[in-house]
């Protein structure tokens, strides 16, 4: 009897293929854009998680200052120095490589060209740190990072906006503003970090020029490290807060007037947020699910009403009221379920895309593929019963009177 | 094998309350071939539908070979209509889009045969009205003899004890009618147990008793041969 119910559910879907289809599409973006949702949040928290560790799941940010959350620090607190470094370099061997930062931005030109830019203040560690390698040219050499030379190292981006295709930066002179610099190297292609950036657009001078001649000042407003492998970042921050405070000469009830932040920290705030996104998401998705629930119940009160006269037919030849419920009821779950099927697969395609496009990871959850599945089917159930009752509940002699 | 004792129905209660059917009392034979006649209103309709258990009588009793069906709920009469009973109606009630033989296979399906028996017995009953050739067309492709010979098809597809045909003629002409008739005449004479209703004299000739109601009452019971 249920496979002779299947069967029959699938000609009377077939008999009327155009309504099925219209029905069917209200599950269909329902369950596409859960799918859709979850998995492109997935996609997204692991590609975060992915850059993250692969660019410095290690690296640690010293910034003077305490504030609460990220940013914004305070603006009293004094800035570090060279010596600081110094001092991280040589006290702690859990460190594999320090360097101080310094920012800003400047329009940079050659020739005819000019684009404007972020300008780095850095040592040789911060490659290390960053995991950058150069593709043309070389690093800054000892004595040009002690006597603060006239040389940088340029990013892609900034490469490509300055010369002309076939033309070798290395050795060519960079006007920076008020005055001229030689590149030295080309870092290879980043493309953009997590938060969308492009890390291509900058152009890297030794710290020393960079006090010198743009901030002309001996501050450093950053510091970056990277723990070695192997020791918990953790101890890292303990070792690098004391020698910090030390530095700084801060008494016992003194607080920190330095933040030490770890990508670790901020991984897990970012893949908080994602999925949260990616729940509420959902949320909003689900509703459009129970919307086309009520679609398909509405379908199937309209199919019992018109065949009424078929369903007093199949009571006189002998269908007890479970049968005509059967009948109905597994209409409108194989409704769904081909609907949630048609959805999972639009889903998946809109995931592929979207992944593709947005550049994160292409993520198929088969949990929510056969939770999406189930729920479609309890849909069907659902919103399938009501109607499905109605017909069972029918009279046979006024049935078989219906015009 | 069907004895009506005192049977009656009424719809409503009180003074809104009718009487459509009063004290009936028959007895049909296994092998009979029986048409109810009478004017509209008479009350023939109702117990048709009682004797084919789509209907329960208010008052009385109803026997079938020693059933007592006027005891039965809804889904134990479903039963007996899927297993002792055809239908034919008057607007032949096939299910549309649906072809020939697949009509005549839905008692079958619900009767839990398999589809290749439903096949061959769904075969065999189109052949004995003759459409065998029609095997696949859609009720929208036959004439209306035509369709009414697919649902007499799927009425003794099951080779039920009683065949039950209301109005069988009633949207066909003459020539259509008789050979319908002739059809029905046919499994008469091959063993067949059919009560009938009808308010054409002519076709009610074909039965071998003639039962006239009259205002819910049996007025007159005639024997044609």
């Amino acid at each position: 009897m249920f496979v002779n119910a299947l069967f029959l559910a699938l000609s009377e879907i077939r008999r009327n293929l155009m309504r099925s289809v219209l029905t069917m599409i209200g599950i269909v973006i329902g369950i596409a854009s859960v799918i859709a949702m979850v998995n492109i949040g997935k996609g997204a928290s692991a590609s975060v998680t992915e850059s993250v560790s692969k660019l410095g799941s290690r690296s640690l940010f010293i910034v003077p200052g305490q504030s609460k959350g990220m940013g914004g620090q305070s603006t009293t607190a004094t800035p570090f120095e060279l010596k600081d470094i110094e001092v991280l370099k040589n006290t702690i061997f859990s460190l594999e490589a320090v360097s101080g930062v310094e920012n800003t931005t400047l329009t940079v030109l050659y020739a005819d060209k000019n684009y404007h830019t972020g300008i780095r203040g850095v040592e040789n560690d911060y490659l290390v740190i960053q995991d950058w390698q150069i593709e043309m040219g070389r690093a800054f050499e000892k004595s040009e990072l002690r006597s603060g030379l006239s040389v940088c190292i340029v990013g892609k981006t900034v490469t490509n906006k300055l010369f002309d295709t076939g033309i070798n930066p290395i050795g060519k002179k960079i006007r920076l503003e008020h005055f001229s610099c030689e590149a030295i190297g080309v870092l290879k292609e980043k493309g953009a970090n997590t938060f969308g950036m492009d890390q291509d657009d900058a152009v890297l001078v030794p710290l020393k020029m960079f006090q010198r001649r743009i901030s002309g000042s001996n501050t450093i407003h950053t510091i970056m490290s990277s723990v070695k492998k192997g020791i918990p970042l953790e101890e890292a921050t303990i070792q690098i807060r004391r020698i910090m405070r030390e530095q700084r000469s801060l008494s016992k009830e003194d607080e920190d007037d330095f933040s030490i932040f770890t990508m670790q920290a901020l991984l897990s705030t970012i893949s908080g947020i994602t999925q949260m996104l990616t729940v509420m998401l959902g949320f909003v998705a689900a509703i459009s699910l129970v919307v086309g629930g009520i679609g398909i119940m509405n379908i199937m009160l309209v199919s019992v009403t018109e065949r009424t006269r078929e369903i007093g037919i199949r009571l006189a030849i002998g269908a007890t009221a479970d049968d005509i419920l059967t009948q109905f009821l597994i209409e409108s779950i194989v409704l769904s379920a081909l609907g949630g099927i048609i959805g999972i697969i639009v889903g998946l395609m809109i995931s592929w895309g979207v992944s593709h496009v947005m550049d994160i990871a292409f993520i198929v959850d088969s949990l929510t593929i056969s939770v999406a599945l189930v729920v479609s089917m309890a849909i069907g159930i659902l919103f399938g019963f009501v109607p499905a009752r109605k017909a069972a509940e029918k009279n046979p002699i006024e049935a078989l009177r219906y015009e | 094998m069907i004895s009506l004792e005192h049977l009656g129905k009424s719809y409503g209660v009180g003074e809104i309350k009718t009487e459509v059917l009063k004290d009936i009392n028959l007895h049909i034979e296994k092998g009979e071939f029986v048409a109810i006649m009478g004017p509209s209103g008479s009350g023939k309709s109702t117990l048709m539908n009682i004797i084919g258990c789509l209907d329960r009588p208010s008052t009385g009793k109803y026997f079938f070979e020693e059933i007592a069906i006027d005891q039965l709920n809804s889904d134990q009469r479903a039963l007996f209509r899927r297993y002792k009973l055809g239908f034919v109606f008057q607007g032949y009630n096939l299910l549309k889009k649906t072809s020939a033989i697949e009509n005549v296979e839905m008692p079958l399906v619900y009767q839990g045969i398999s589809a290749k028996k439903r096949h061959s017995l769904a075969y065999e009953a189109l052949k004995s009205v003759g459409l065998e050739a029609y095997l696949e067309r859609d009720p929208s492709q036959l004439s209306g003899g035509q369709q009414q010979r697919v649902a007499i098809a799927r009425a003794i597809v099951t080779n039920p004890s009683l065949l039950l045909a209301d109005e069988p003629t009633g949207n066909l002409d003459t020539k259509k009618s008789h050979e319908i008739m002739m059809l029905l005449s046919d499994f008469h004479t091959k063993g067949s147990t059919i009560i009938m209703v009808t308010h054409e004299e002519e076709m009610a000739q074909y039965a071998s008793r003639i039962i006239h109601l009259r205002d819910g009452e049996v007025e007159r019971i005639e024997d044609v041969r």
